[in-house]
């Protein structure tokens, strides 16, 4: 079955749609132009990426840090997720226009987070749909994306207004084509984690939920919830029912890489806080403290870090001094 | 005309540039808070904070006096001021028996130099200090505890732990105190704040003393450095800016 799956795979890449398969096509950005540079590149058949910076967010990558991908099902296009601005979202459609012919049936936002949503503009006369938790956090959180993003990334944000899903979607199975795409909901890295397994290429869109070599984002996370999330999706891998991981940030790849890296990460950020808190250290300390070799080339690194630090320490530090007096 | 015009530019700008992160309120700094008196610039006044500063409401910040330990007679007390918060100064700490260190968190407006100015016995100041970039605001948005109204229940209770090896040669002393600590720049919420703190031992000698302005986080985390030998037991006293008491046993 895989090796079906792989020889599907060169030929399709054979056929010469898109970027060839491989190492990851970093966008060619032009900031003067606004051009995010962006490239399809085909992973399996009928299935493309369009690869983000694995960095945080900057003017010089143009706030693009995410993943994006498009399956042209013969039966229409899945769209997931939309970037980080009005233009990202433009860009996007006329990238996936010259590769494919078939209309684009539906837009997916895999989660509340604005790179994966704020290109929804680009797609008003298309059904863009995310699961309902999702769609709440959009609309309650989408004027603080906009001025944050507006800060940080400037002109790429040039008419981009929030725009959250329209359709709330329930967790089913699209028969599209050849296609069986199986949409699940999982939490942990956001309330709701929409991950999307396509079970005729065996890739999995892993959303918010997998990082690979980046540091994991965690402004809205549980990480008990997040570490179950992380054993359910290896499961699924045991289980032969993915092959290759799509996350949200960090390169396409192989079995488990992503997911026990952000394992490791969520594991040792725990006991970090955990140990730090019983020891005394102050926040500011434990921002300064180096992390493991292993962590260190990671992208969004120190950022990450601390804003996760910012975020979760000064409740163990609470815990740590015991009852009020 | 164009001379004078350089002239009249010469006196600020000589100024912001004695200061080594070339601040344009420097100079008003030091004749509003140091009475005009001589500055040194120096590394061994040290200010830690995170470059940027992600949570503008909850910025990490420890100042750091060791080395000018055997300098003027050591620190008599230190000045925290950030130059370009609407309220600038953000607090002031005699050590006197304890370190000349300290942890806290502070509230910022908008990106701006933060300095620890420390006066030694011979009355000589030393200044550090670091930039620090922020998104901003911190100053005049409500905290949480004020945004849900859960501060009344907690008002002024202290929570207080010693840690015996978080710093070689000190006993670490954490207390928290709950205290919305309103800056008085949110529209219909006036100025609350904590004032005054001070650790004394069962003879009421004070260990150390601090007095808390308006840029001070909501329901302060503070982190300070006692030696190794000494009391046990201390009372944290102190009073907000409405005459409100704190009274908590300290103990090992």
């Amino acid at each position: 079955m895989r090796r079906l799956r792989v020889a599907a795979l060169l030929l399709a890449c054979a056929a010469g749609a898109g970027a060839q398969a491989g190492e990851p096509a970093p966008p060619r950005v032009d900031a003067r132009r606004l051009d995010y540079g962006l490239q399809p590149r085909q992973i399996a058949p009928g299935t493309w990426v369009l690869e983000g910076a694995v960095e945080d967010f900057s003017r010089a990558n143009g706030c693009n840090i995410i993943n994006t991908a498009f399956i042209a099902t013969g039966e229409g296009v899945v769209v997931i997720n939309t970037g980080p601005s009005r233009l990202y979202g433009e860009q996007q459609r006329r990238a996936i226009a010259r590769v494919t012919d078939e209309p684009v049936r539906q837009v997916l936002n895999l989660n509340l987070h604005p790179d994966y949503f704020l290109g929804n503009q680009a797609w008003d006369d298309v059904p863009t749909q995310a699961l309902a938790g999702s769609i709440a956090g959009m609309r309650a959180e989408g004027a603080a994306y906009e001025d944050n993003l507006y800060r940080l990334c400037g002109d790429w944000m040039r008419a981009t207004r929030a725009s959250p899903a329209r359709q709330a979607l329930q967790p089913q199975t699209l028969r599209l084509g050849r296609h069986r795409l199986e949409l699940r909901r999982l939490h942990g890295h956001t309330p709701d984690d929409l991950v999307l397994l396509d079970h005729h290429t065996g890739v999995l869109f892993a959303g918010g939920l997998v990082f690979a070599r980046r540091v994991p984002t965690t402004p809205h996370a549980d990480m008990a919830a997040w570490l179950a999330s992380l054993d359910t999706l290896a499961q699924w891998q045991a289980q032969g029912l993915f092959q290759t991981v799509v996350p949200s940030h960090g390169p396409v790849h192989a079995g488990l890489l992503g997911i026990e890296q952000t394992r490791d990460w969520l594991l040792w950020l725990r006991q970090l806080m955990q140990d730090g808190a019983e020891r005394g250290m102050d926040l500011g300390e434990l921002m300064q403290q180096p992390v493991p070799a292993r962590f260190a080339h990671w992208g969004a690194q120190p950022a990450e870090l601390r804003r996760s630090l910012a975020q979760w320490y000064p409740g163990h530090e609470q815990r740590a001094l015991g009852r009020p007096k | 005309m164009l001379l004078a015009g350089a002239l009249c530019g010469l006196g600020p700008l000589h100024a912001a540039q004695d200061d080594p992160l070339g601040s344009p309120q420097w100079p008003t700094l030091r004749r509003q808070y140091l009475d005009g008196a001589p500055v040194r610039f120096t590394d061994a006044m040290r200010v830690r904070t995170p470059a940027f500063a992600d949570d503008a409401l909850n910025v990490p910040v420890q100042i750091d006096g060791r080395a000018l330990a055997g300098t003027g007679g050591g620190i008599r007390r230190i000045l925290v001021l950030a130059d370009r918060n609407p309220i600038r100064e953000v607090l002031g700490f005699e050590p006197l028996r304890a370190l000349p260190v300290l942890a806290f968190r502070m509230r910022m407006e908008q990106a701006s130099p933060v300095r620890a100015l420390a006066q030694t016995h011979d009355g000589q100041w030393h200044a550090g200090g670091v930039m620090v970039q922020a998104a901003g605001g911190g100053c005049t948005v409500p905290g949480a505890s004020r945004a849900d109204g859960s501060w009344r229940n907690t008002l002024n209770q202290v929570q207080a732990r010693i840690f015996p090896n978080a710093m070689e040669g000190s006993r670490r002393l954490r207390v928290r105190v709950m205290h919305p600590m309103d800056t008085g720049l949110v529209a219909g919420i006036p100025a609350f704040h904590l004032e005054h703190l001070e650790l004394a031992d069962a003879l009421g000698q004070p260990w150390w003393r601090l007095e808390l302005h308006e840029p001070v986080s909501e329901n302060p985390i503070l982190t300070l450095e006692l030696p190794t030998a000494g009391p046990q037991e201390f009372r944290l006293l102190g009073r907000d800016n409405n005459g409100n008491r704190i009274d908590a046993e300290v103990r090992a």
